[in-house]
């Protein structure tokens, strides 16, 4: 094969993670690649939460210490991202499993499910926020 | 919808599929069923002391019980980070390197939460 003939062939690949800032995404895409966003995030920050469970659990002098340490904005801040990448993922890993019964599998109740994920997902979130920087 | 899966179904590949698809499943139900308890037990406890948060996990019960989640959670993990890594990552040096070092940091954190649980 001349090498003309190999450069015009289309390659299909996933999505690069670099490239999905670029397409219009259905809510269903959009809730799958949250889905592994958060799964990351939460993999990644899984030392962060052992320590937080750490220096609350170890004695009175460290549970004084996790306390002022969550007091600062920037804590709140990773604690309020963890707490909506454990909320989404939650959620639209339910409505996996709701799939894998094969409920909702055609193109508008999979649409439905990803709107719902997100309904549920975010407002929760948003209640933590305001709980984390003492709304209420 | 087509039938593509079942008994009929020709199989092919390395076999694990089922296996971690299943294994998704199952570890994702533990970790919900522990959210459930950690909220229920967290939310009737009158006050956010230190008495009450380290009382709730000097209980041996609810050490396994948070103990057998982080198992659960570190299968969980691997499994997924390994998903994500194979669609990304098509070095197979590189994915190799990522695949060992996910594990190595997986098991460290197993050992560390098992560390917390039973010096409380």
């Amino acid at each position: 094969m001349s090498d003309a003939a190999k450069n015009t062939r289309p390659q299909y690949r996933n999505i690069h993670i670099f490239q999905i800032l670029g397409y219009r995404m259905p809510f269903a895409a959009l809730v799958s690649i949250l889905h592994r966003i958060s799964g990351l995030l939460l993999f990644l920050f899984l030392p962060f939460i052992l320590f937080l469970l750490d220096k609350s659990l170890l004695s009175e002098i460290s549970f004084e210490y996790f306390r002022s340490f969550t007091s600062g904005w920037f804590v709140k801040l990773i604690i309020l991202a963890l707490s909506w990448a454990f909320l989404h993922h939650f959620c639209a890993g339910i409505r996996h499993v709701i799939m894998d019964f094969e409920y909702g599998l055609s193109k508008d109740g999979a649409r439905r499910s990803a709107v719902s994920v997100l309904v549920i997902s975010l407002p929760l979130a948003a209640l933590v926020g305001l709980k984390l920087f003492g709304v209420f | 919808m087509d039938n593509n899966f079942g008994s009929k179904r020709l199989v092919v590949g390395a076999h694990y599929g089922l296996r971690d698809w299943m294994a998704q499943r199952a570890t994702a139900v533990v970790m919900a069923a522990y959210t459930v308890i950690l909220l229920v037990s967290f939310l009737s406890a009158k006050d956010f002391s230190y008495e009450g948060w380290a009382g709730m996990f000097a209980q041996q019960w609810f050490k396994l019980a948070t103990f057998v989640t982080v198992i659960a959670l570190i299968y969980h993990a691997w499994v997924g980070v390994r998903d994500v890594l194979m669609d990304y990552v098509h070095s197979a040096g590189t994915k190799l390197v990522l695949q060992v070092a996910t594990l190595v940091w997986l098991i460290a954190c197993a050992g560390w939460a098992a560390q917390i649980l039973w010096r409380v």
